[in-house]
């Protein structure tokens, strides 16, 4: 039998104390987390920083590396960082340098890295040996060129080296989710299968629960047969819906989990409620893959984005309004002729299609619209100049039938615009058929 | 006919990478979800009418009976946080869903 305590579904996102504690009372074997998700989007992968602010980080760290030093247990985390680039992995690494400094403690701890060079990945495209994954689409030279990182989902054989060496901590970069949490079951010969299902289920922390919650902690106990799972909120549980619909969320087939290594099978998962808080699990295989696809994730420089928030409240403006935005773009042609095709403009139009954009089917408009004017290009100052003139030009817009002929928008604030800074798109999303080296530091702190 | 609201107890969208939407229907009753299930009502056509999408944009369809599941995975219109996108989580695509009639006894 193996405890695996999952304090938070990203480490800094938190946990109760309360929960912390009764976890302590059940002395886990191993303390894994993860920190990272393409979810906030290629922002963060693109700057290689953290979706997590650093102090939230570090209470949660501080936490962490007490437990693991008060029950001499090893703490795990996966995609360091968010992104899991090697500055990601670095900054986690300060952070618990920090804590150890301050608190006198010393770990060996162990870096893995997952960074792979563009060279890396152009070697591969041009030998065939790179295919789209999950909708994306077809891999350009170009898309590798313009990324600013690019990071391989590892698999779990680097953690296990990194146990073998007797490292307490594990700071890695990115990595396949469940795979902090499979590790320790794996060295020590649990099945397969049950390991890295039960990995997937703690990844979320508490998500798989009633209620579920991001930020609160859940145990697994793994065994020769089966898995347990319960939450340590004690007001919380585990039913079978809500470990087994956790299977189905974020994951496009629940049945068929792919990961580096290969693909956890559900076909025969059984799923039973042990008692009212605990779910047992069983059946869930493993099946290797033959050829190994590492997944590759990179973010390529779009351009600084500028924003403007107004709002509108005139009746016939609002029934005006694709016509309205239309004739800003002729405007700016004009006054711009030299900038064209060097900047990008998206209406959001809140009240209207503004969140569900091409799938929206709702035909009617609100009676205030919310306006969110993005620009986008290379350059910061082509931003600003766009963005300024597209405010002041629909402010005092003369369109048909208008009537309030003081100004169109209702600003918030002063400055109305922002320039927010550069903006990324995931440019490689695909498995890539490479033997990738990722190289360990181990070292004592 | 009811509504699909009455019949679920989770209606979800969320990213299944930066790439696909992934949309999840829990429903309440074992029964009605075998009907369904066996009819295929949730086919690439519902899917894509429901969305006003291409057919060839919705990616798969998945039944998942520990849970009376069905999933479905369709393309983004633009990848997550690209230019022009509208929901970086793809959190709030389900809307559409809480409005359509399902014919229950088909």
């Amino acid at each position: 039998m193996l405890k695996i305590y999952s304090p938070t579904a990203i480490l800094g996102y938190g946990f109760p104390i309360e929960s912390y504690k009764k976890a302590l009372e059940l002395n886990p074997d191993v303390i894994a987390v993860d920190a990272g998700s393409t979810d906030p989007g290629p922002y963060y992968l693109g700057k290689g920083i953290s979706f997590v602010e650093k102090e939230a980080t570090k209470r949660d760290l501080s936490l962490l590396l007490e437990m693991a030093k008060k029950k001499d247990i090893p703490l795990i985390i996966g995609s360091a960082g968010g992104c899991g680039t090697k500055t990601s992995v670095e900054w986690t690494l300060n952070i618990v340098k920090e804590i150890c400094k301050k608190e006198k403690m010393h770990f060996n701890i162990a870096l893995i890295f997952s960074d792979v060079s563009k060279e890396r990945v152009l070697q591969a495209l041009r030998k065939g040996k790179i295919k789209s994954l999950d909708g994306s689409h077809e891999l350009k030279e170009n898309d590798v060129l313009n990324s600013t990182n690019i990071v391989a989902q590892i698999g779990v054989k680097p953690f296990i080296d990194a146990l073998e060496k007797n490292s307490q901590i594990i700071i890695a970069g990115r990595s396949y989710d469940p795979n902090p949490f499979s590790a320790l079951p794996l060295m020590k010969g649990y099945d397969r299968g049950l390991s890295f299902h039960l990995g997937k289920i703690l990844e979320c922390g508490a998500i798989a629960c009633e209620p579920g919650s991001g930020r609160d902690g859940l145990m697994g106990v793994i065994f020769e047969d089966r898995f347990e799972v319960f939450p340590l909120d004690e007001r919380k549980k585990c039913t079978v819906l809500s470990v087994a619909s956790h299977t189905l969320y974020e994951k496009s087939d629940p049945y068929h989990l792919y990961g580096p290594d290969g693909m956890i099978n559900l076909e025969d998962t059984v799923f039973l409620q042990k008692d009212e808080r605990t779910v047992i699990v069983k059946g869930s295989k493993f099946i290797p893959s033959v050829k190994k696809w590492i997944k590759i994730e990179g973010a390529e420089f779009l351009g600084y984005r500028g924003v403007c928030i107004a709002g509108i409240r005139d009746p016939i403006m609002i029934s005006k309004i694709d016509e309205i935005l239309k004739a800003q773009y002729k405007i700016l042609e004009e006054n711009f002729p030299k900038l064209l095709g060097q900047y990008k403009i998206s209406f959001h139009i809140y009240g209207k299609n503004g969140v569900m954009g091409p799938w929206e089917k709702e035909k009617r408009t609100s009676h205030e619209l919310g306006l969110v004017i993005e620009v986008l290009s290379k350059n910061r100052k082509i931003t600003k100049t766009i963005l300024g003139f597209i405010r002041s030009s629909l402010l005092h817009f003369g369109y048909e039938g208008r009537i309030s002929t003081a100004g169109n928008l209702a600003f918030p604030f002063s400055p109305a615009e922002s320039i927010w800074g550069e903006a990324y798109r995931f440019s490689v999303y695909h498995l890539i058929n490479e033997e990738l080296e990722f190289p360990m530091e181990v070292f004592k702190i | 006919m009811s509504k699909l609201i009455n019949l679920a107890k989770i209606i979800r969208t969320k990213n299944s990478g930066p790439f696909v939407l992934t949309i999840d229907i829990i429903l309440k009753d074992k029964e009605i979800y075998e009907r369904l299930k066996k009819k295929n009502y949730f086919s690439r056509e519902w899917w894509a009418k429901t969305y006003n999408i291409d057919i060839e944009d919705v990616l798969s369809i998945v039944y998942f009976d520990p849970v009376c599941a069905v999933k479905a995975n369709i393309r983004r219109f633009v990848s997550s946080g690209d230019f022009g996108d509208t929901d970086v989580y793809g959190a709030q695509q389900h809307a559409p869903l809480l409005e359509v009639e399902i014919d229950e006894n088909c």
